[in-house]
């Protein structure tokens, strides 16, 4: 960690939250608090300096227009490369996980993302709008992913990245793989607060900033029994 | 009226009738079904000759639409929407239903403003507020103030009742005049009715400049945009007019939000030429409005029903409710919306301290949330034990809109 305290940033609320992607950000600092680490979170406007020291970097979903703008902002603050650099955790969610690629599609035209990422996304030929499921990459040791996406992007994954996941249910980047992943960056199509439904991710993106390997268990009763129903409920969809 | 809209009229009443007989619902929205498939052009018949009001908005429609009824009740009989069927359908069935009626107040869904406008030309139109809600499929809120604002340009005759806190609503009502076009502003008074919830506009639909606020005003970073100053205004319990004069307003309705729906329907109902003195009185004969705020007892308990759709209402619910055992109940079926990500735009902390019980099809969701809000809750599974474990006295329930229905029905449809 940066400092005495775990420093989660959420990257422009004010043009990048659209779906509760605040869920993400209480989340991680309810889990942190829970295991005795004290927490601090900023809110960074996007009229604001992007600070370079923290620990976490969320950056949520959005509307073509503050998608496209976001990008630019952050492209012109560079802090987020700065923080990158140092070896700090990114989360990036629908939109936000896009802008990370080095191109996306926004109001009809190509913008350019932060290159963080080696994704590109385009148009799909029909928005994506339902319960998203997948198989997560083995590597990372967590279990299925669950969530719920609406998106019209697709996305194309360079060498440069891994899949969070293989799809079971839903589309992701393209019907067959979902979201991407490199060293402590990690983008998902679950939009969002993706991790009131993957606990299990939360605590992954802990324990790359922490660098503790292990962490205490939490009571997890109520987000276990949301993704088994969760789950039943996707199964029951496919069958009918 | 021509013949085929008679006939149109007669048989959408009949319907609505039949299936209010049948038990299959209140009819409000099956008999402008069937009136509209014998004559497309039937709202615009049924309109003709009316003075009609339209109100929308995201949240309180349905509340303002039956205070302003009451309000222009003064002049004389006013048909209206009142079981919440707010599309071209249920306007159908409403004044089919009413028969001949000089004034008409009608509640319409946001998105279908433009529709309704253009068939009903009406004599003004509200607009209360926009926020988030149901963006599985609804739209985003930016776009829909855009669907607002190019239909008020093409319909610069109506006069316009607008909301001067929220800057979405500001912008759409005050879209640009074309002299080319013969196009002028439209006439706005504007109102405030507070607003609670911020989240939905941060960014000037304008310029996109940041929106900044300081107390009640706000103001865009980058553009000319700001808040109007508003004619009418709640203050205490009661409405201050534009003239200065102040009307204390007792109302059988909770919460601060209600106040303000008062001060907009009585800022309504003086375009059609009502004094506020003569209406303000009548605001107090309405008691619960389809369902909602109607209160029941059982058991000894004292049920009342608050219902909250979306991150704005939900805030809203919880300044109305009393420090009591609450029953939070969610569904996301399709009326709801599929998506539960909303819960996480919703701080629950005004319900630590309060007993907290949760059911729905989501109660999951609600769980987890409300886990990651430190307030403590008991699941249940049904209403009934809701109820039993609950000490005897108030029980607030609050619920979005199919766990509402849901729960209504639990009560015998209770309005």
């Amino acid at each position: 960690m940066s400092t005495e305290s775990l420093r989660i940033v959420w990257i422009y609320p004010d043009l990048l939250s659209t779906y509760g992607d605040r869920g993400n950000a209480l989340i991680l600092a309810r889990r942190a608090q829970l295991r005795g680490m004290p927490v601090e979170v900023l809110e960074v406007r996007s009229d604001q300096r992007l600070p370079a020291t923290a620990d976490i970097y969320l950056i949520g979903g959005g509307e073509d227009g503050p998608q496209a703008l976001g990008a630019q902002r952050l492209i012109a603050d560079g802090g987020l490369h700065r923080a990158v650099a140092q070896g700090s955790v990114v989360f990036g969610v629908c939109a936000g996980y896009q802008l990370l690629g080095t191109s996306f599609f926004a109001k009809g035209t190509r913008c350019t993302g932060l290159e963080l990422l080696d994704i590109s996304s385009d148009r799909g030929p029909a928005r994506a709008v339902g319960e998203l499921a997948g198989e997560v990459d083995p590597r990372l040791g967590i279990p299925y992913l669950t969530g719920f996406e609406n998106h019209g992007g697709r996305t194309h994954l360079g060498p440069g990245v891994s899949p969070l996941a293989r799809v079971t249910a839903g589309v992701g980047n393209d019907g067959t793989t979902e979201g991407a992943w490199r060293g402590k960056l990690l983008g998902t199509y679950s939009h969002g607060p993706a991790l009131a439904r993957n606990p299990a991710l939360a605590d992954l993106l802990l324990r790359w900033a922490t660098g503790v390997h292990q962490l205490p268990p939490l009571d997890d009763t109520w987000a276990d029994r949301l993704r088994s129903e969760r789950r039943t409920a996707v199964a029951a969809a496919a069958r009918a | 009226m021509p013949l085929r809209a008679k006939v149109a009229s007669s048989v959408s009443r009949t319907a609505a009738a039949l299936s209010r007989a049948a038990g299959r619902g209140d009819g409000s929205v099956i008999g402008g079904w069937i009136g509209l498939k014998i004559d497309p052009d039937l709202l615009a018949h049924l309109s003709t000759g009316r003075a009609i009001a339209l109100v929308s908005g995201t949240n309180g429609k349905t509340t303002t639409t039956r205070l302003t009824t009451a309000a222009v009740g003064v002049l004389g009989r006013v048909a209206t929407n009142s079981f919440g069927a707010n599309m071209p359908t249920g306007h159908t069935s409403a004044l089919a239903k009413a028969g001949s009626t000089p004034y008409a107040v009608l509640e319409v869904d946001e998105h279908y403003l433009a529709q309704v406008l253009e068939a009903t030309e009406p004599h003004v139109v509200a607009l209360l507020n926009l926020s988030r809600d149901q963006l599985d499929r609804a739209k985003e809120v930016a776009m829909m103030a855009q669907l607002w604002r190019a239909a008020l340009v093409r319909h610069t005759d109506v006069r316009v009742v607008a909301n001067a806190d929220d800057p979405m609503v500001v912008w759409a009502a005050t879209p640009p005049a074309d002299p080319a076009q013969g196009h002028v502003p439209p006439h706005v008074t504007w109102f405030s009715a507070g607003q609670r919830w911020h989240d939905d506009s941060w960014v000037c639909p304008e310029c996109g400049s940041t929106i900044q606020r300081s107390g009640e005003q706000w103001w865009c970073t980058g553009c000319p945009l700001r808040r109007p100053q508003p004619q009418w205004t709640v203050e205490d319990d009661g409405v201050l007019d534009p003239t200065g004069a102040w009307h204390k307003v007792q109302l059988q309705l909770p919460g601060k939000v209600n106040l303000g729906n008062a001060a907009t329907a009585l800022a309504v109902a003086a375009e059609f030429g009502v004094r506020p003195v003569d209406a303000v009185s009548r605001l107090g004969s309405v008691t619960s409005v389809a369902g909602r705020y109607a209160q029941v007892d059982r058991d000894g308990r004292n049920i009342r029903l608050l219902l909250a759709k979306n991150p704005a209402s939900w805030l809203e619910a919880f300044d109305m409710a009393d420090v009591a055992p609450t029953l939070l109940s969610i569904n996301a079926r399709d009326p709801d919306g599929m998506d539960t990500s909303w819960l996480f735009d919703v701080d629950f902390s005004p319900l630590g301290g309060r007993q907290v019980l949760i059911t729905g099809d989501r109660a999951y969701d609600l769980a987890v949330r409300l886990d990651v809000n430190g307030v403590p809750f008991q699941h249940v599974r049904t209403f009934d034990d809701a109820v039993r474990a609950v000490p005897p006295g108030r029980l607030e329930v609050i619920a979005n809109y199919t766990a509402f229905q849901d729960i209504r029905a639990e009560l015998d449809r209770v309005n």
